[in-house]
């Protein structure tokens, strides 16, 4: 995404040296970035200088304090370990289970699979907010509330995950499928080696709204776990900031251990990150 | 038809059954198993009274009879609508004049793209936290912003005018990023000629974005207004990791007032009604910005 062109030509008439848009969007950029880096900046400062009045701009002695005492008091590494677990298997399981079921929408003709397909699509417009009570009665009685697998089980599979690879296998031409099916291929077999090589760009976007969506959930952990080992990072956060409320280094640490990974991921797949935000808007 | 010739096609489309009921059956199962079926076990129960220990009673549609009259529950609605009307046409307002901006070819587009964007994938925990952070009233930055400027500092999420507010704000800078990405897609998307036929029959720059540009992404702003709209309508993880609900209940949305009622109070069946009713506003509210864009549509042609 970064294209630079080369300065103008200097040229006789009167003018800035720079786009004057620069000026409206460097600002703009800064205020967008700021409250990151004051984040990152707060998580460097220790107890004394936090509390200074007026505050400081930059960490005036640097110390990982925050950091140590983060760790320290909390079980931050165990709630990102739990939260990697829980995103991993959303991730996995989506991009198997949403690719099988969306193939089988978009090329197979079999009885029943319009009616499937309908009441699929019809549960996307469900806000999870609705189905937040019945699901956690429903986990309680077979006994998965308050354990991982009750974060696990909800993202094993979307509609709207469904929908979207259906939407790509749709826009696949059928020619390489036929002739790997008239050379002997299963249909899994078409699928497998023919289809899914195709499917990347698709999984990638899946992968990304599966990862995003999984790893910053707040809701759904804060309704079904009550064991404090068994907290992902955001409840984890949300919880320790209770009782934590001014010890800002420790809260800005622990802020950027959780939103860090996400900020990373998103430097080195920007693209990949642009096209999921933009196909998250253009579906419907 | 010969019967060793239809024995021959059942049997050929219980195979094509089987393969396709493998293909999409887990998935399905998920799905219908938790969403299509939760779904409509909520509408069962929000006609219980019911706090899960004791005893289940069943009493028809006395809980949304009793919701129609709860203050509590208004107010709610009155704090969502009031996030709603400040967040949604600000995200899709600003988040055009944005792309706008982004979308030329200058040094350091790319930095200032991802400037923006990055906010995006903060999550709304970290984002509430930061935000107690930056609008500390002693210690944070916003203060320190305005008292260096002369302004007198602010109370800002201690206030009950002003928290919502500064949950819309920090709303905006985590959100805006997507608004922002969708326009800059759709921009960009726009055929030259189009433009270019615009200018050469004399259209300034206004009319030239007025006549041609609007016009052509005026499907791309009804969806994210929607979607935006479905988000507003659900705000609670910013609520809870801000002010939770407060002050004085001033920030106190539908989603949160529905997860204290069912997770608090453990009123199952008074939940789920408050959940159904923000399905309904959800599902009205998309239709109606929905055909009204599309009768606007047809109209402007």
């Amino acid at each position: 995404m970064t294209t630079s062109t080369p300065p103008p030509p200097t040229r006789r008439r009167r003018r800035l040296p720079f786009s004057p848009f620069h000026l409206l969007l460097a600002p703009l950029a800064l205020l967008f970035v700021m409250p990151l880096l004051q984040m990152v900046m707060a998580s460097l400062k220790s107890d004394g200088e936090i509390r200074r009045f007026p505050p400081t701009w930059f960490p005036t002695s640097p110390t990982l304090a925050g950091y140590t005492g983060l760790f320290a008091e909390s079980q931050v590494l165990r709630w990102l370990l739990n939260s990697v677990l829980v995103t991993s298997v959303a991730i996995a399981s989506h991009l198997i289970l949403c690719s099988l079921a969306g193939y089988g929408f978009a090329r197979m003709r079999f009885p029943g699979r319009t009616a499937s397909f309908i009441l699929t699509v019809a549960t996307i417009m469900i806000p999870t907010q609705l189905l937040m009570i019945p699901t956690f009665i429903m986990f309680s009685k077979v006994g998965i509330i308050d354990s991982l697998p009750a974060l696990m089980v909800p993202w094993l599979a979307s509609a709207f995950g469904i929908f979207l690879m259906r939407q790509f296998f749709l826009s696949l031409p059928r020619e390489l499928e036929e002739a790997a099916r008239l050379d002997g291929c299963s249909p899994f077999g078409v699928f497998w080696r023919v289809v899914l090589p195709l499917a990347r760009p698709a999984m990638t976007t899946l992968a990304i709204f599966t990862l995003l969506s999984s790893w910053n959930d707040l809701i759904w952990p804060l309704i079904a776990i009550q064991n404090e080992d068994l907290y992902t990072i955001q409840l984890g956060l949300a919880n320790f900031q209770g009782s934590r409320r001014t010890q800002w280094q420790l809260l800005m640490a622990g802020n950027v251990v959780a939103t860090m990974p996400m900020v990373v991921f998103f430097l080195v797949a920007q693209k990949q990150f642009v096209a999921t935000m933009t196909f998250s808007g253009m579906k419907g | 038809m010969t019967s060793a010739g239809l024995r021959r096609r059942v049997a050929r489309e219980a195979k094509a059954a089987a393969v396709g009921w493998a293909f999409i059956g887990p998935a399905t199962v998920v799905v219908v198993g938790l969403a299509a079926f939760p779904a409509a076990w909520a509408f069962y129960i929000s006609q219980l009274k019911w706090n899960g220990i004791t005893p289940a009673r069943a009493i028809g549609f006395r809980n949304y009879a009793e919701l129609v009259n709860d203050p509590e529950l208004m107010s709610a609605i009155w704090h969502t609508a009031f996030y709603t009307a400040l967040f949604v046409p600000t995200s899709v307002i600003l988040g055009l004049l944005i792309a706008l901006a982004l979308n030329r070819k200058i040094r350091f587009i790319g930095v200032y793209r991802t400037a923006i964007f990055v906010p995006f994938v903060a999550s709304a925990a970290a984002t509430g936290i930061l935000a107690n952070y930056i609008f500390d009233p002693q210690f944070g930055f916003a203060n320190n912003i305005l008292r260096s400027i002369g302004l007198p500092a602010q109370s800002f999420l201690e206030d009950q005018r002003q928290a919502m507010i500064v949950i819309a704000v920090m709303s905006l800078w985590a959100g805006l990023g997507f608004t922002v990405v969708v326009y800059l897609a759709a921009l960009q998307d726009i055929p030259k000629d189009l433009v270019e036929a615009a200018r050469v029959d004399g259209a300034n720059t206004w009319q030239t974005f007025r006549h041609v540009i609007l016009p052509e992404l005026t499907p791309v702003t009804v969806f994210t207004s929607i979607w935006q709209l479905i988000g507003a309508l659900q705000l609670f993880d910013l609520v809870y990791t801000t002010t939770r609900g407060g002050p004085l209940g001033a920030t106190k949305t539908i989603v949160y007032y529905l997860w204290e009622q069912a997770f608090r109070q453990f009123r199952y069946g008074y939940g789920s009604a408050v959940a159904y009713v923000l399905f309904a506003l959800t599902l009205v509210i998309t239709i109606v910005l929905f055909v009204y864009s599309r009768h606007a549509k047809v109209q402007a042609f």
